[in-house]
């Protein structure tokens, strides 16, 4: 897929206009955590997935698995940018009836791979997909995104465990290290660090990168496709709230809603 | 027990499951197994002996064996996961609830170890809650077969059925109750024994005992229908109100506490269809204990006679 770094710009400032609209539309929900993962999503969504918006189900597509659910409208953007349905349908998010529920519903939206919402579940999911696709000789690839808070949970390590054994080199996530959970900074409520280290012990390739230089997180994604005999993780760190000046590091943005003055203002730092 | 029951040949229901597994994996290639460093004990050694490449080891991390499974099953495969029952469920739920019941992916949990019958081992390793657990997710069919027939009949009806299923199984050798020609089906009562007087309902080896109870109450001329409700989840409804219309009392058996498992569930259908006395046997909401399975079957009241006994009370509270 050629798609060029502008371009790709464009469609993350885009997607992060979305998701500041539909969470103040919606009253509730977590920008925070969206807006840190959306430059990680746009280049996997549009230069690095394989899939067929007008065949969700396509058995060859590429998997991604959201992790960490509560990205969920970071998610829903990107899905209906790329096609999987009308970004009109984004303003219902979190509406009753709605197939944008708060957290991602497999069964309910298109394109979404996984329901997630309860931390630390994601990454099993994607170890037994990528397992899956071996067993069938398949060549689809897994992808999966997690939090920095998520990974405190200890079934992500059960996880990181089994796909080391079980050397799934179809298999590569991103670490979202954004460095803010609900209750504080992660260092503080229960450190994870040093986070790269415990990674490569588990017997992952590691890579580091800005994970919102979107070149990087390009080249990254191709480093981890060439990676034979095991998983890789890319540690990608991030500012929470990204993009929008007074979210930007404020834990108390992980899951607010703008009000109406501060949703005008954050369209207009995006408006580009 | 009589010597009708005791005469029978013994399998444990688990045993069963890994013949059952081996045959399934030969019809269905999409069959995938996975256990979480219990293999020996849940049989499911005998489908990795078969089939390698279709058969992984989580380790001892039962989060994450449900996750894979889902993962697996999200990417056309049939996973049969397994482990005993106070760890799948009891050290999973979450990832039962939200990877595989909410995501309505076909996974089918295989618990070996239920019930007190675990024996020496005492009361950390003795599900008797799992049942009220499995019981309460949307989405997923609970299953208690009896003997070894109706395991391997549940196995295969497991791989049909449209969605998740949570198959009970237990550790010691039970009688084999059922021939070939047992027509089991997931969803179905079914009736054993008919009578007026009492319905006995039963599941897993309670089965046996309830069997046994209603031969010893037909010497005091007192006719027991006997009803085995294998599967709990969804519950035969009609059979089971049809049965208490019929003989106006009902008896409940089970190797699991009396909160959540079937003598709940049926209560809670009799309550809302057809009120009639009834007496649950079953652990009153307690924890077990080491022992031997048999001398645990006793100390917790898990027999025939207590099936008789409170088959007697429920008689009399007829109006």
């Amino acid at each position: 897929m050629t798609i060029d770094l502008r371009e790709l710009e464009e469609r993350a400032r885009l997607i992060r206009r979305h998701i500041v609209r539909m969470i103040g539309a919606a009253g509730s929900g977590h920008p925070g955590g969206s807006l840190s993962a959306v430059d990680i999503l746009t280049v996997l969504y549009f230069a690095e997935l394989s899939v067929r918006p007008q065949q969700p189900d396509w058995p060859d597509r590429d998997r991604f698995v959201l992790s960490k659910g509560h990205a969920a409208p970071a998610l829903y953007a990107c899905l209906a940018e790329r096609g999987f349905f009308d970004p009109a349908e984004l303003g219902s998010l979190r509406r009753v009836g709605s197939r944008l529920q708060g957290h991602p519903d497999r069964a309910l939206t298109p394109g979404v791979e996984a329901s997630t919402g309860s931390l630390g579940q994601g990454l099993s999911l994607a170890v037994g997909m990528a397992l899956a696709a071996r067993l069938d000789g398949a060549s689809w690839r897994v992808w999966a995104l997690l939090g920095d808070g998520e990974i405190q949970e200890g079934q992500v390590w059960e996880a990181a465990m089994a796909a080391a054994h079980y050397r799934l080199d179809n298999l590569a996530a991103f670490l979202d290290h954004n460095g803010l959970q609900i209750d504080g900074p992660v260092r503080e409520v229960m450190s994870p660090e040093p986070v790269a280290a415990k990674w490569e012990a588990f017997g992952w390739r590691v890579l580091r990168i800005d994970g919102h230089d979107l070149a990087a997180i390009r080249e990254a994604c191709r480093l981890a496709r060439e990676t034979r005999g095991r998983p890789t993780m890319i540690v990608a760190e991030t500012v929470k709230g990204k993009g929008v000046s007074f979210m930007e590091g404020r834990v108390e943005w992980h899951g607010k809603a703008p009000g109406p003055e501060q949703l005008a203002q954050a369209l207009e730092e995006l408006k580009g | 027990m009589t010597a009708e029951v005791t005469a029978r040949k013994k399998i444990a229901t688990r045993e069963a499951y890994g013949d059952a597994l081996v045959e399934l994996g030969r019809l269905r290639p999409e069959v995938v197994v996975l256990d979480a460093d219990l293999s020996a004990s849940t049989f499911t050694r005998k489908f990795a002996e078969a089939f390698p490449e279709r058969f992984f080891n989580a380790g001892v991390a039962e989060q994450n064996l449900v996750g894979m499974a889902a993962g697996m099953a999200s990417a056309g495969k049939l996973p049969f996961a397994s482990s005993f029952a106070v760890f799948v469920p009891g050290r999973c739920y979450d990832q039962i609830r939200l990877s595989i019941c909410y995501q309505e992916l076909d996974v089918k949990l295989v618990a070996t170890h239920g019930g007190i019958t675990v024996g020496e081992d005492g009361a950390s390793h003795q599900a008797l809650e799992d049942l009220a657990l499995a019981r309460a997710l949307p989405n997923l069919a609970v299953v208690v077969p009896a003997d070894a027939t109706e395991t391997r009949k549940a196995v295969h009806a497991a791989a049909r059925w449209p969605g998740p299923v949570y198959l009970r199984l237990g550790r010691p050798a039970v009688p084999v109750l059922f021939g070939e020609d047992h027509p089991f089906e997931l969803g179905r009562a079914h009736l054993l024994r008919a009578g007026e007087h009492v319905t006995l309902v039963a599941c897993g080896i309670m089965v046996a005992m309830a069997l046994e109870a209603a031969e010893a109450l037909a010497a005091d001329g007192v006719r027991a229908e006997v009803l085995n409700l294998s599967t709990l989840k969804p519950l035969d409804i009609p059979a089971l109100v049809r049965s208490a219309r019929r003989t106006g009392a009902v008896v409940t058996a089970e190797e699991h506490s009396v909160v959540g498992g079937l003598g709940s569930a049926v209560a809670e259908v009799l309550g809302e269809h057809h009120p009639v006395p009834m007496a649950r046997v079953g652990v009153r909401d307690a924890f077990g204990m080491s022992g031997s399975p048999q001398e645990l079957l006793e100390r917790f009241g898990l027999t025939a006679a207590e099936i008789a006994r409170a088959a007697r009370s429920v008689i009399a509270r007829k109006r």
